[in-house]
């Protein structure tokens, strides 16, 4: 194979990929993303190779193993090409049905579509799906299109001509400047511009400097940054080389961590193939560029995402942050200045340079310029991975891509930014999805978990439970990390439990404030948020935990007990079957009761009842 | 090059990047600290010696251990602020270590007479780090660690055995701010101690802790004497 060595070699190379293809033959794109996986894809595809087999269908229908489509609650996900047939939850036994009808009479298998909910209507093609509409794929544009593991098909679709143009047309300056000019920040959660963190370490005076991709994501619900590096390895490989070549670097890292098995193939791939194709390793694009990247696995600690913490990882040590200044720009792994990105941000760069600055900087807000994958997870009808513009509002984010809250409950609060991030509530539900409006509400960006919730969370609990995780996941290094969270989770554990009293507010208050402005590092700086985000929008609640000792979302059992409202119970006996502690009493259509003496507040009852006459008191 | 910068109003002239404390120091204003120490690496960990500066006309907390001094910085030691951080972290402190006399000590001198906080299974460590770094920066063996993160997190041997690279030289013990690492007799062999810390015991003195003359690499202990000699004057 011909390595490339000038932009006429690429488009060479791109334009007899293409030559080869029909545009009109059939491809079946299927998920064979973790999710997917998960729910046996890998099975799925082979009983497709073999009917297609056995009904002679060799050459003439090409399978695609593509990454994540984003709608992974629909796993194993199948999209048949050119028609844009969009079917879920696909399973070997449905294999037969799509050969003999959709290709070979394009007839559509009817039991396989996306059916809404609340409308109860069909949705044929994979543009249609409302999870997908409203979005703008330009970073996850070739997630779940291309095959990750196939460095031609990322060429084919326009892949590394961004580096060819860095590269050949650009002076590493003209990069930085570029990427400044874009308006690009931190896809991490910091929200840093990443073009002055590239201009600060340009500067910096040193031969050796490095680059390294943060993929170390950690936030319980999260995703992104795994369907990105399973799904486009070759944007994000693109993206470190761009950015080495703008500020000197001559060695990259990629930290991933180890519980993310396929990212971490496909990734080492991408840098095999890469280096075949001569785009990575000495003198790239024979432009006398050396650059090389190793990959580096985490060993799953949360604080390791913090960029002290991972470059003293790296380095062989035990992941504790150290305090800032020295910054990693001009002091980062073994004291040679380094940029650490989150692999979301690198993956923005071969767009930039592709497209220019002003077309970047034209999507998105004033200051968050852009796009910004989402997962939305929770309460919500479509869960799934979600790339919209910057400044897109919650309300649209929730109800028309999210499709609105399961079983017709009321929306109460969405969390944003993973476990260090705060709860919003319904009446900033219409506020823009940006750095500033995130932080001004109380929450942050952080690497784009959404996790939205309905009337039976509550939000105290929800405080702990987040303060729970953090508890174990703070390295343990400073005061006010180690011993605040401690403390604040044994107050809100009282709470919970009914032994709140007078003063546990103020305790709170003044004990998150403290951490703020004290701690060493932005995991416990911001690890009091979920907790000041809830004081701050659902004092009621806490109010109503602690003098009234009362949870009416039914969540806390000492605070709260089920009782069934006469009015609405037609005697159906479900709960009365259903129930384990047989607490429930009741002749048939007539209104049933609980013996609260009995009831373990299970919610088996609440859970069932179709009437919703279980009611929380 | 030496910077002029003041601490409380007072100007005091320093090398440029040196840490705050430095210059608090030369300038006779004591900065109350737990896991500080001259002859390490500073850490950053108790947060107890942070101050307001005011650089560039922004007003900011840091840590005066580790944060290098710049031309024209104003630092602040005594504020309502600086302050109250100081009896957060003692407070704190004390309801992880209720019994240590040392810090105690410290309330009182800031006024706090109770923690408000929850008191936890009594430990004495409070994780200043002291003793691991002085381990791995000054005596250069590392015998002891930090271990687990978060509430876990605790000082310990490799896998929690009795070690076997430990030199007996008890700089844990003097460098301890607590006293929670305390060298024992080993009553079966009366000449020899064990330095016990909770339930972790390190290796025994085979020189009975003369570290003046010991045998274990004599060149290493030309700079360690000046250090241990400060630390028993103490």
């Amino acid at each position: 194979m011909k390595q490339i060595k000038t932009i006429s070699d690429l488009e060479d190379l791109r334009k007899s990929i293409l030559k080869q293809r029909d545009p009109e033959k059939i491809t079946i794109r299927m998920c064979l993303s973790t999710g997917c996986r998960a729910k046996k894809s890998i099975k799925v595809i082979s009983a497709l190779e073999d009917e297609l087999n056995n009904q002679g269908f060799q050459g003439k229908v090409e399978i695609k193993r593509t990454g994540c489509h984003g709608f992974c609650e629909m796993g194993p996900i199948m999209v048949i090409e050119p028609a844009n047939i969009f079917y879920r939850q696909v399973t070997s036994g449905d294999i037969a049905d799509i050969v003999s009808e959709t290709i070979l009479k394009g007839n559509i298998v009817k039991r396989l579509l996306w059916k809404d909910a609340g409308t109860k209507e069909y949705t044929k093609t994979e543009r249609e799906l409302p999870l997908y509409k409203k979005q703008k794929k330009h970073l996850s544009y070739n997630s779940g299109k291309i095959d990750p593991t196939d460095i031609e098909d990322y060429i084919a679709a326009d892949g590394y001509s961004a580096l060819c143009k860095a590269l050949s047309a650009m002076t590493p300056a003209e990069i930085v400047e570029t990427v400044a000019a874009s308006g690009l920040r931190g896809r991490g959660g910091g929200g840093f511009p990443t073009g002055l963190k590239w201009r600060i370490c340009s500067t910096a005076p040193s031969d050796i400097k490095y680059i390294i991709a943060n993929g170390d994501e950690g936030d319980p619900g999260a995703f992104m940054d795994r369907s990105l590096m399973e799904g486009d390895p070759h944007r994000i490989i693109e993206g470190m080389i761009i950015a080495a070549f703008a500020i000197g670097a001559g060695q990259g890292f990629l930290y991933v961590r180890e519980e993310y098995p396929i990212a971490i193939e496909h990734l080492s791939l991408a840098i095999q193939k890469a280096k075949e194709y001569g785009l990575l390793g000495n003198n790239i694009l024979g432009k006398g560029f050396d650059f090389n990247i190793a990959i580096n696995k985490g060993a799953g600690a949360f604080v390791c995402g913090e960029e002290t913490a991972l470059i003293i990882s790296i380095e062989g040590k035990s992941g504790t942050p150290r305090s800032r200044p020295p910054y990693p720009a001009f002091e980062g792994l073994w004291e040679k200045p380094t940029i650490i990105n989150n692999v979301e941000t690198l993956g923005n760069i071969p767009q930039i340079i592709l497209k220019g600055a002003d077309w970047y900087s034209n999507i998105g807000t004033s200051t968050s310029k852009g796009t910004k994958i989402f997962s939305l997870v929770g309460k919500v009808r479509n869960t799934g991975l979600v790339e919209v513009e910057m400044g897109m509002t919650l309300r649209e984010i929730i109800f028309d891509i999210g499709g609105g809250i399961r079983k017709n409950r009321q929306f109460k609060a969405v969390q944003t930014g993973g476990p260090s991030g705060g709860c919003i509530p319904i009446s900033k539900i219409d506020m823009p999805v940006d750095y500033d409006s995130l932080r001004e509400a109380g929450a942050i960006m952080g690497s784009g978990g959404m996790i939205v919730m309905d009337e039976t969370s509550c939000m105290v609990d929800i405080a702990r439970y987040f303060l729970n995780f953090l508890l174990f996941e703070s390295c343990g290094k400073c005061v006010p990390c180690r011993e605040g969270l401690k403390q604040m989770h044994h107050i809100l554990t009282n709470i919970c439990e009914g032994n709140g009293e007078k003063g546990d507010i103020k305790a709170l208050t003044e004990l998150g404030h403290f951490m703020i402005s004290t701690s060493l590092c932005g995991l416990g700086a911001t690890a009091p948020n979920p907790v000041l985000s809830t004081l701050r929008y659902f004092h009621d609640e806490y109010v109503a935990h602690i003098y009234d000792k009362k949870c009416l979302a039914g969540v806390c059992k000492n605070l709260f007990e089920y009782m069934i409202d006469e009015t609405l119970c037609n005697g159906c006996t479900l709960c009365k079957i259903r129930c384990p502690e047989k607490a429930i009493s009741g002749e048939k259509k007539k209104p049933h009761r609980i013996d609260t003496a009995k009831c373990i507040k299970c919610g088996i009852c609440y859970n069932s009842c179709k009437k919703q006459a279980v009611i929380v008191i | 090059m030496k910077v002029p910068i003041t601490i409380d109003g007072q100007m005091v002239q320093i090398d440029k990047g040196a840490p705050i404390i430095d210059a608090a120091k030369k300038a006779g204003v004591v900065i109350p600290t737990l896991c500080y120490h001259e002859a390490l690496k500073p850490y950053g960990s108790c947060r107890l010696c942070m101050v307001e500066i005011l650089l560039n006309k922004q007003r900011r907390l840091v840590t005066a251990c580790n944060f290098p001094v710049e031309v024209g910085m104003e630092v602040f030691t005594d504020t309502a602020k600086v302050r109250h951080i100081r009896r957060m972290i003692i407070e704190l402190l004390l309801a992880r270590c209720p019994d240590v006399l040392s810090l105690h000590a410290m309330a009182k001198q800031m006024g706090i007479k109770s923690s408000r906080f929850k008191k936890q299974d009594s430990t004495e460590c409070i994780l200043c780090g002291l003793c691991v770094r002085f381990c791995e920066e000054v005596v250069g063996v590392s015998a002891i660690g930090l271990v687990s993160r978060g509430i876990d997190r605790e000082v310990a041997t490799p896998f929690k055995v009795a070690s076997d690279v430990c030199i007996g030289c008890g700089s844990c013990t003097y460098i301890c701010p607590t006293g929670c690492i305390e060298m024992v007799s080993d009553k079966k062999i009366p000449q020899m101690r064990i330095m016990k810390m909770g339930q972790h015991s390190l290796k025994a003195c085979i020189n009975e802790f003369q570290c003046e003359t010991c045998p274990v690499g004599k060149e290493f202990f030309e700079d360690m004497r000046l250090v241990i000699a400060e630390f028993r004057n103490n």
